[in-house]
């Protein structure tokens, strides 16, 4: 099959081998769950349940309090026991609901399952909404946004997205292999959804078994799978309609605006259960993987288990842990302890010990230009960097920094291993600030 | 040889003319006054009054579209010059310094991580609020010394921030840049400081800094005029802060200082050592 | 208790790739030149090659503790300065010649600008020029190779460019030295600077960098490129008085200068599109230089001026950020079905 790709990228070592063999296991019922209000980009969700509340599990908890905004739901049945901030996986202390577990994981009663064959398409985005759905590659924007074009943009093609090109995850690799039957229902309704014919998936030639898997089960519902070559940022929105249509989302613009929406496939897992089962979006899978846990593995893991409790899952910790990253390697955040929960957007936990780390001294720019040939948006990132650490952020501006998606290609491949990402996120910071001021 | 001279006498004469038409012709009118205060003013053009250098500056005082006080580097000095040239009253207003309100560098607190990176502490304090567990103090990476245009701020090689009061104008640009407003303007008569900036209970703090304030209030039982305790910090009240050293001995964490005698101690300051400004690299591919 | 646990930002991962690993690969790539030059001329080739690189590394150190900057020999790159300016001295070079170099590169082809990174001009090559306009005696004293154990004194010659300089302006014809031997000039059978005799040995260095994608081939390419097709023009147009390309190729600093200078990455373009701009410029007026000029060999000069030029190409070689296209708008365009 012929492989679609972009122009620029980097070939990290992919290191998915620990955990791409390994089935999905259900992760056990912790004690107790935190579940932060904020776990999706937009505003924050209001809580609607206090201390001493009894909630079921699929129980909305705290709803939605913008357009760009998704309910919570309690995900298992329980007695609320705080409202606080607590650690989130962001570093700081954020509002959570802390639910302390009473073992019956008891589904909220009225919770029922719909056919979507007889039911709208408004109808169908509301029940996505209220199911809490957002994007589960990691930004987790909220799926009816997505859904919810304005009139004028109109959409020819919907793009499943099951790339997954950050080394370590394998959490979409497996649930393409084990539950791609329910994947292909996801779209079915997303399609019905969006009133679009044209399918395409899009998955990394890495994972010729999930590309196998998938087109079989495509097939009887006519979409197409299509490989791509092994490339990051292969999974990254733009890049991806890049490389499978050949089109350009414009700068500072989404998707839709040339006729695409784009969708990850356990996102559409996830339709699937909201619509067919009424399940709102209360578990995912996650990777739990990286040199120093004791067995890589993949876990169905309830939103607001504490990250310790999943390590304690995959046999603990070889050795002393020294780093921990919340997602992939490329663009994940590294987390100030293992207390802080699984969230809506946690595709993976990476444990690494000092000695998988190395440090090294950043050195001068020698103008060598692999970022400039690696930046998949085609920008000089080291002439950005070297105006921002000036301070010249207006010139930094006419160089797009603002196009920058911080994925992370320029500092991975930079040989002073200067932090290019870093200065570009503060040269963005730093010309929003200017025009809020202006 | 004839030749020549009348030759080049021609040219410079075509060019001396062609010369003096254009000077009239495309002359710009600069106000006098403009020239004047742009010779009174520093000329370090640090951008403290807000508009693009000295010289923009005193364009926008003489278009009567800026106060003529607005050069802390100049101080009193250059404020009555302006207005003498401008035909004003000069009111000078009190002079300004700016004090880092910490001394907790990283022997004397704890961090909640060890961070590497960009050595910049705005960059820095977006992980995860910063390195230090101290939410309020200085973070030690020197961007407030990067943005002084004075070079009136030195890090220790602990890891703080510490401006030499001599050299530093009050103009400001190292509290625009700190993102952790723990460099205050005090008046600079004012010796006496409380060098804390957090507001966190006294239990919180003594778990993480050696030498915060923790709120124990006898500051002001001491001086009770000089000092204002603001939750859980003791603030020095600059109006009435005569007798405000008087508590220096008494503050258990040692925490007020008075610049006149105590702080900072010349030996404080040890030559830069090489910061650690790195990337840290997690993965096997990378041998090093 | 300080939590012992690193923080970062994102990407948490490296390609490993170095500065100091591409400086070491390139000094991987200088040895069979540096090799095969001993063998032709003996002691004191390795003479001058020692002296070179002794000299950069002792300025570079002075030069740092003077700034009060942290050492920054490890880097490799006043390492490479030294090799690259001993490859382009003649082999009968003073010991005073090759110091002199050495601090000329080092000082002011890079530490005033500020070190690694900053210089706008090769450093090598700098010093390269300022020698050969200060000492043109000494600087243009080729010896004939000797290889070793053939006991002979080594002789005064001139290199073939030069042989074909001063034959063209005597006669107007090229000697004969430009139409055969092309064999001695590959294995480096022929008068020249330490480095430039060898064709094959740079030849081989610069495929192993290119192996290892330490440099890109559009430098090298577009420099060879250009200099086979403008040098051929002229062939082509009068092949008595022009030579063949294949003779610019073999002979003089430009394979060295193909593979190893015009490629220094601090002082050339960033963009593809930049260095292949750049590449083609140093091919022309290399030629140009070679044909028409002053001087027998044009290479130093020739990618010095294009160094100057580099700020100019990287500015106007800007590429087109993505999403900047003019796009396809489906309203207008009816999407394809693939």
């Amino acid at each position: 099959m012929n492989q679609k790709t972009f122009v620029g990228g980097v070939h990290p070592a992919d290191s998915k081998h620990d955990s791409d063999t390994k089935p999905i296991e259900a992760c056990p019922l912790p004690e107790q769950l935190i579940i932060p209000l904020s776990q999706h980009i937009g505003a924050p969700a209001e809580a609607l349940v206090k201390a001493g509340d009894l909630v079921f599990k699929g129980q909305t908890i705290a709803k939605a309090s913008a357009f760009v905004s998704v309910p919570i739901h309690a995900s298992t049945s329980g007695q609320v026991i705080a409202v606080e901030p607590r650690l989130h996986p962001c570093g700081k202390m954020l509002p959570a609901i802390v639910i302390e577990a009473d073992g019956e994981d008891h589904w909220d009663p009225s919770l029922e399952g719909i056919d979507p064959a007889q039911w709208t398409g408004d109808e169908l985005r509301q029940r996505i909404s209220d199911a809490g759905i957002v994007g589960m590659g990691g930004a987790t924007f909220p799926t009816h946004v997505k859904l919810s074009p304005p009139e004028d943009k109109l959409i020819d093609t919907l793009m499943i997205n099951g790339v997954e090109c950050e080394p370590y995850l394998t959490a979409d690799h497996r649930l393409m292999l084990e539950q791609s039957d329910k994947i292909m229902d996801g779209i079915d309704i997303l399609r019905r959804v969006l009133g679009v014919k044209h399918t395409i998936v899009g998955i990394e030639s890495n994972k010729p078994d999930a590309i196998a898997c998938m087109a079989k089960a495509g097939a009887n519902h006519g979409i197409q799978v299509q490989a791509l070559e092994v490339k990051y940022p292969q999974g990254a929105e733009k890049q991806l309609i890049d490389a499978l249509l050949g089109r350009e989302v414009p700068s500072a613009g989404l998707p839709m605006d040339i006729g695409v929406v784009v969708q990850n496939v356990a996102t559409a897992a996830a339709v699937s259960d909201a619509i067919r089962l009424g399940r709102p979006l209360v578990e995912r899978v996650v990777t739990i993987s990286g040199p120093a846990v004791a067995e890589a593995k993949n876990l169905r893991v309830r939103i607001g288990t504490p990250l310790s409790f999943l390590v304690q899952q995959c046999g603990g910790n070889k050795y002393e842990v020294s780093k921990i990253i919340m997602g992939g390697p490329m663009m994940g955040q590294s987390q100030l302890s293992l207390d802080a929960p699984a969230v809506r957007g946690t595709s993976g936990l990476l444990l690494f010990g000092e000695k998988d780390l190395a440090k090294i001294e950043a050195g001068p720019c020698i103008r060598c230009g692999r970022c400039v040939g690696a930046c998949p948006l085609h920008l000089l990132p080291a002439t950005i960097a070297s105006y921002a650490t000036l301070g010249m952020f207006d010139e930094a501006e006419a160089h797009s920094a603002l196009d920058c998606m911080e994925c992370g290609c320029c500092t991975y491949i930079c040989p002073a291993t200067r932090p290019l990402v870093q200065t570009l996120r503060h040269a963005k910071g730093g010309i929003l600030a200017k025009r809020r001021r202006s | 040889m004839l030749s020549a001279v009348l030759g080049l006498g021609q040219i410079g004469l075509v060019a001396a003319i062609a010369l003096g038409w254009a000077s009239k012709k495309f002359a710009v009118d600069i106000d006098a006054r403009e020239l004047d205060i742009n010779e009174v003013l520093p000329g370090v053009n640090c951008g403290a009054c807000g508009y693009p250098g000295c010289s923009g500056y005193a364009a926008a005082i003489v278009e009567g579209k800026a106060a003529i006080t607005l050069c802390p580097p100049g101080g009193g000095d250059v404020v009555e010059h302006i207005a003498e040239i401008m035909g004003l009253d000069a009111n000078v207003g009190e002079p300004l310094l700016a004090v880092v309100l910490c001394q907790g560098d990283n022997r004397k607190t704890t961090k909640k991580y060890r961070y590497l990176g960009l050595h910049d502490c705005n960059a820095a304090s977006k992980i995860a609020g910063g390195p230090k567990d101290c939410p309020a103090g200085c973070l030690g990476l020197g961007s407030c010394v990067a943005s002084c245009p004075f070079e009136a701020i030195e890090m220790t090689a602990d890891g703080l921030a510490i401006i030499n009061r001599e050299l530093c104008t009050g103009c400001g640009h190292c509290i625009d840049i700190c993102p952790r407003q723990v460099i205050r303007m005090t008046p600079a008569r004012e010796t006496v400081h409380v060098l804390c900036n957090s507001h966190d209970k006294g239990g919180v703090v003594r778990k993480y800094c050696e030498t915060g304030c923790i709120g124990c209030n006898i500051c002001k039982k001491t001086v009770p005029e000089a000092y204002k305790i603001d939750k859980f910090l003791a603030r020095v009240d600059y109006d009435h802060a005569e007798h405000a050293a008087l508590a220096i001995e008494k503050c258990p964490p040692q925490c007020i200082r008075d610049f006149k005698t105590a702080y900072p101690e010349s030996s404080h300051f040890r030559p830069e050592q090489k910061q650690p400004s790195a990337t840290l690299c997690a993965g096997k591919d990378l041998h090093g | 208790m300080d939590n012992q646990l690193y923080m970062s930002s994102s990407p948490h991962v490296h390609s490993g790739e170095t500065t100091q690993d591409i400086m070491r690969a390139v000094i991987y790539a200088l040895l069979p030149a540096c090799v095969l030059s001993i063998y032709y001329f003996g002691l004191e080739a390795l003479l001058v090659l020692l002296l070179c690189t002794a000299g950069c590394l002792t300025t570079e150190a002075v030069c740092c503790v003077l700034s009060k900057r942290a050492m920054t020999l490890s880097d490799g790159s006043a390492a490479i300065t030294g090799i690259l300016l001993a490859l382009n001295l003649p082999a009968s070079s003073p010991w005073w010649l090759a110091l002199f170099g050495s601090i000329i590169a080092v000082t002011i082809g890079k530490q005033v600008f500020g070190g690694l990174g900053h210089n706008p001009f090769n450093p090598a090559l700098v010093a390269r020029v300022v020698l050969l306009i200060s000492f043109p005696v000494q600087m243009t004293s080729w010896t004939s190779p000797t290889p070793l154990g053939h006991g002979l004194d080594a002789l005064t010659a001139a290199t073939p460019l030069g042989e074909m300089k001063t034959s063209v302006m005597l006669t107007g014809q090229l000697p004969a030295s430009a139409h055969s031997g092309f064999s001695d000039y590959l294995i480096g059978n022929m008068a020249g600077s330490i480095g430039e005799v060898s064709a094959l040995a740079v030849l081989l260095g610069g495929l192993y960098l290119l192996k290892k994608k330490v440099i890109t081939w559009e430098i090298p390419a577009s420099y060879l490129g250009s200099v086979i097709l403008f040098g051929g023009m002229f062939w082509l147009i009068d092949s008595q008085r022009y030579p063949d390309p294949l003779f610019h190729l073999l002979t003089g600093g430009l394979l060295l200068g193909a593979f190893f200078m015009a490629t220094d990455m601090v002082t050339t373009p960033i963009t593809r599109s930049g260095m292949l701009i750049f590449g083609v410029g140093c091919g022309v007026i290399t030629v140009l230089i070679r044909l028409f000029g002053g001087y027998p060999e044009g290479v130093s000069f020739a990618i010095l001026l294009m160094n100057g030029a580099t700020p100019l190409i990287d500015r106007y070689t800007r590429p087109k950020v993505f999403g900047r296209n003019p796009y396809h708008n489906i309203n207008q365009t009816p999407a394809q079905e693939n």
